[in-house]
């Protein structure tokens, strides 16, 4: 759907993979993954190198700042990095603000080296923007004044002379070397469709550049021409991003549809839940909870768009109500049915697997004393809308309807009234 | 970009990828604004030419349809797509006049498609829908428009609109709602936002509490678009008409940054009304990626709270939520009015639009008769179903050809000892050598190199059209007669007298080769399943007491394979208890029984013509010395 992080496993595998492709040069990258079902005794069967020189483990987590954060082992044998990992796996960490499980590791080799280098490519509307340092590493915040960055407009080569501001202070017997390697990395980095790429640092081993941290983003949509290029690509949530089971359960149908289904579980404790239609319609109607200052009560961010069919608007339905009505504690709660107007969605069509979902959950529904409100327009919106008046006085749910006529937003207002008034 | 107007009422585009709803759409808005010419000018659709029909208005009108290359499946190089563009290039030719492009193509083609688009001089707008063009398509398409002075509208929009004069694809959704926000003629707002769906409701809104839009645009929602927010309200900013801009912008990316560098270079002078959605992302606990590839939290810079606040500062009128936008507009576009800078908008009554049957019936307002009716089968489910039975049940539960051959003609499942006994009909029947005139027939059209339909069936006197009375097809009239004859209490001697007196041969009866004491084996097979397996089985008896007869006349006279079939049939039918006399009669007049024959005999015939053509065989020529010649 957009850019998605890669793990630094599969940067390094893309890079060795294509950097010989593109030019003929093998770099000298090994790297392994480790995870919970990995068998260390079959890793060093398919990788000897691990058993025959000291070794780096990190966790490959997309998360940086390990080094400061005492996640990197250096100079480890296998058996070391082995229980290393074991201490680790599955333990929570917090980075950030974000908490979470580390699952994946990467093993390397330990290269003790002096240069460390900084390289940096990111897509841009107009073109790339390179980045380099040759005081790269743990301190290159510190030493951002060093980075030299040009600007290749799209559809421009990578020319020596445009190359020339990156390099020209390294000293003459590596400044080739690294300015080959820049070019033919920039060409694999859009052969390979990145949209971001980072070494830092990558140094020289035997004169030869040496990734030592890698960072990558993919441009997940170019996914249809890169079938045999990427292999067996990853692309993992965000770190700390866990999702529940009923989030797991609404994006596993969101992967098998070509409609768009997204569910996140805010406050499972919140009176607020939304159940919109649209991807720019869902994010306002979110905003404008927390802008009236109920950010606390807003339950989740919902959005169904695309022309969902019947059956799968009301397995999504089924999915917000549970969520919704979820230990009913005698204070009245709302649900936020809206929508702008669409443009072609079929209104009555989708509507009626949510009003199949409410009319199923009507004891959830009362006993958490919900109150819904509706709004919606677009092509068939009249006979939706009257299905769902309908539906309120059949189940005897409270249930306010409007259509077009009234602010898209105006049920955020009402729903946020009902939950503040007394009892 | 910048400059002014990209459409007016006389613009036309070619469309991309025929899509009858949006063209329809399209249509129905020129005739609604009182457009002369329609607003597409020709349609390119891969693999199809000539011309299709779409109304304007109450008539009917034909568009011209040109080809392209079938890229659906494949992915083309921007930097080799001469096929593609070979044809582009001729259909632009074709549509001098047209300088917008609508492209409908899929995610994979849309690049390539609108590429080549670009490169035609007469094109000036290319608006691409796709949603998950790869990026650095996007920008190459980006580098040509801007090098060679073009627009790109998207990808991933619904497109944009110009009040009164031109409407791309499905923008402004229904006719209802095009009414409603005063879409038919032009007002004093230019609007540009992301989403296309907002556009919409924001037409709606603006409309409300305005004179309405001069001409709004969504740019998409990709992390970079053809174009920017910026980019069109430059331009607005050169439209006269344009008195006041609404920009609705959304998380992530930097875009609302150079307009608020435009403001504050004092570029813009017209009221900017600005907001920018997606506050909410700082109450998810990790990053977050919206509904739009564009929508997702980066860092502080990009969130929609700095955004709002750097366009207030710059100058911009920034709302303290969505909710209160609608209100900001009011207020500036009042303001607007009392200083005497908006010129009232006249009225006009837009022209009704006929509606289309299906929406109406839809809706419950008409009903229309049907054309076919249908009771064996529907293919509108999950799964097609055959006389009410799930095609899963059907391989599940091991079913064959003849409980299908029971579904689909009987619409109802048989026991399967009748199932069975239908198969072994089919199989015994599927071929009897290649010297029956049938297969020759099949034999010598193949010969002649003839396609396989064309050998099965081909014109007349051939293959499948050879089977009636005379050839084959005298299973009917054997079971017709048989039990007539037996239902009436005639005897065998009665019955076969009886016919001969009205000069009829008993069908059923009597074999070129086989002879009293040389019975045919496929007949003595029926039997032996009938007697096994059926439980009764008066009609064979009352044929075989038949046969004894006609064998006491002549030695040939034998019951034949027909004649099995047709008397067994009838105790299928009759024995089974699943049919009423009704239904039995019924079967037997529209002449089920010959359809066993041509289903099963298609399966020999089918064979003769891949074997012909296996044996590479020359055009067949009968023998001079085969033929009589006289006068």
């Amino acid at each position: 759907m957009a850019r998605k992080k890669i793990r630094e496993y599969d940067s390094k595998r893309l890079l060795k993979e294509h950097f010989k492709r593109l030019s003929g040069r093998e770099l000298p990258i090994k790297s392994a993954q480790v995870t919970e079902s990995t068998d260390f005794a079959e890793l060093v069967e398919r990788e000897p190198w691990l058993s025959s020189c000291k070794l780096v483990v990190k966790p490959d987590m997309l998360f940086g700042k390990r080094g400061k954060s005492g996640l990197v082992a250096l100079n480890l044998d296998i058996s070391q990095v082995a229980t290393f990992v074991k201490e680790r796996l599955g333990k929570q960490v917090e980075m950030g603000g974000c908490k979470g499980p580390i699952t994946t590791f990467i093993i390397e080799p330990f290269i003790p080296h002096n240069e460390e280098f900084y390289l940096n490519i990111v897509s841009e509307r107009l073109g790339c923007s390179i980045s380099f340092s040759e005081c790269g590493g743990i301190e290159i915040e510190e030493n951002w004044d060093k980075v030299k960055t040009i600007y290749v407009p799209t559809g421009i080569p990578l020319a020596s002379e445009s190359c020339a501001p990156l390099v020209a202070t390294l000293p003459l017997e590596i400044r080739g070397e690294i300015e080959e390697f820049i070019k033919v990395v920039f060409t694999l980095f859009q052969d390979v469709d990145f949209t971001f790429l980072e070494m830092n640092p990558f140094t020289l081993v035997d004169g030869k550049p040496y990734p030592l941290d890698m960072r990558g983003e993919l441009d997940d949509t170019a996914a249809f021409k890169n079938f045999k290029k990427w292999g067996d690509i990853e692309f993992p949530m965000p770190f700390g991003r866990v999702m529940s089971a009923t989030e797991s359960f609404i994006h596993g149908l969101d992967e098998k549809t070509s409609a768009s289904l997204k569910f996140t579980v805010l406050n499972p404790k919140g009176r607020i839940w939304t159940m919109v239609a649209g991807g720019g319609a869902s994010v306002i109607y979110a905003d404008t909870v927390g802008d009236l200052g109920y950010a606390s009560e807003l339950g989740n961010y919902a959005e169904y768009s695309g022309a969902p069919n019947e059956e799968e608007v009301l397995q999504y339905a089924r999915v917000v109500i549970d969520c919704a009505t979820v230990d009913p504690d005698g204070r009245k709660r709302a649900l936020v049915i809206g929508g702008g107007i669409a443009n072609f969605t079929d209104v009555a069509a989708t509507f009626n697997g949510i009003i199949r979902a409410l009319k199923e959950k009507e004891s959830k529904l009362k006993a958490a004393r919900m109150h819904i409100y509706v709004r919606r327009g677009g092509p068939n919106y009249q006979r939706g809308l009257a299905k769902m008046r309908s539906l309120g006085e059949e189940i005897g749910i409270p249930l306010e309807v409007y259509g077009p006529e009234a602010t898209m937003t105006g049920i955020c207002k009402q729903a946020i009234d009902c939950i503040s008034a007394a009892a | 970009m910048a400059t002014g107007q990209l459409f007016s009422k006389t613009t036309q585009a070619l469309f991309y990828n025929y899509k009858q709803l949006p063209i329809q759409r399209m249509l129905d808005f020129d005739f609604l604004c009182g457009r002369e010419t329609p607003s597409v000018a020709g349609i390119i659709n891969p693999g199809s030419e000539g011309f299709q029909k779409l109304f304007f208005g109450q008539e009917e009108i034909a568009i011209p349809v040109h080809s392209t290359v079938l890229s659906e499946l494949i992915h083309i190089d921007l930097a080799r797509l001469t096929d593609m563009e070979n044809f582009i290039e001729a259909a632009s030719a074709t549509h001098p006049t047209a300088d917008v492009f609508i492209n409908f193509a899929s995610f994979r083609s849309a690049a390539a498609s609108s590429m080549a688009a670009l490169k035609q001089p007469t094109i000036r707008v290319v608006a691409i829908i796709a949603e998950g063009v790869p990026e650095a398509d996007t920008k190459q398409l980006i580098a040509y428009a801007r090098a060679n002075n073009k627009v790109v509208i998207g990808p991933a929009t619904v497109g944009g609109i110009q009040a009164g004069a031109f409407k791309i694809g499905d923008t402004a959704g229904t006719i209802d709602n095009i009414i409603q926000s005063k879409l038919y003629r032009p007002g004093s707002v230019g609007f540009v936002s992301k989403s296309g769906g907002m556009s919409n409701e924001l037409y709606n809104t603006i409309a409300r509490v305005t004179d309405g839009i001069y001409e709004g645009i969504a740019i998409g929602g990709d992390v970079f678009p053809g174009s920017t927010l910026s980019d069109h309200v430059l331009r607005f900013n050169n439209i006269p008409q344009v008195k006041m801009i609404v920009v609705l912008g959304e998380l992530g990316g930097q875009d609302e940054y150079s307009l608020v560098e435009a403001l504050k270079q004092g570029k813009v002078n017209k009221p900017v009304v600005a907001w920018v959605s997606g506050t909410c992302a700082r109450l998810f606990k990790s990053e977050v990626q919206f509904g739009h590839a564009g929508a997702k939290s980066g860092g502080e810079l990009e969130s929609a709270q700095a955004k709002n606040q750097a366009l207030k500062d710059a100058g911009a009128v920034v709302p303290t939520s969505y909710e209160a936008l609608e209100t900001a507009i009011k207020e500036t576009f009042e303001k607007l009015v009392e200083a005497g800078k908006i010129t009232p908008v006249k009225e006009v009554k837009p022209p009704q639009i006929p509606e289309d049957l299906n929406i109406a019936i839809k809706s419950g307002r008409v009903r229309a008769p049907t054309h076919i009716i249908s009771t064996i089968s529907d293919d509108r489910g999950e799964e097609p179903c055959y006389a009410g039975v799930p095609m899963s049940s059907i391989v599940e539960q091991g079913y064959g050809v003849g409980d299908v051959i029971s579904l689909l003609w009987f619409k109802r499942s048989l026991p399967r000892y009748c199932t069975k006994f239908i198969e072994i009909c089919i199989m015994l029947c599927a071929d009897h050598g290649p010297c029956v005139s049938g297969a020759h027939n099949t034999i010598v059209t193949a010969r002649a190199g003839k396609d396989l339909v064309s050998s099965l069936v081909s014109a007349s006197e051939t293959g499948l059209l050879t089977i009636g009375p005379r050839f084959g097809g005298a299973i009917d009239d054997a079971a017709r007669y048989f039990k007539d004859a037996y239902d009436r209490g005639l005897t065998a001697y009665e019955f076969v007298e009886s016919m001969k007196k009205k000069g009829i041969r008993v069908p059923g009866i009597g074999h070129r080769i086989k002879r009293g004491d040389n019975r045919d084996k496929r007949v003595e097979l029926l039997q032996l399943f009938a007697r096994t397996n059926f439980p009764s089985v008066k009609y064979m008896e009352y044929a075989v007491q038949v046969e004894t007869y006609t064998l006491s006349k002549a030695n040939n006279l034998v019951l034949n394979v027909d004649g099995a079939i047709g008397s067994l049939f009838l105790d299928l039918l009759a024995g089974s208890g699943m049919f009423t006399k009704q239904e039995i009669d019924e079967i037997i007049e529209i002449g089920y029984l010959n359809g066993l024959f041509v289903l099963a005999r298609s399966i020999g015939l089918i064979g003769h013509t891949f074997d012909q053509k296996r044996l590479k065989q020359p055009l067949y020529r009968h023998p001079w010395e085969d033929v009589l010649y006289t006068k």
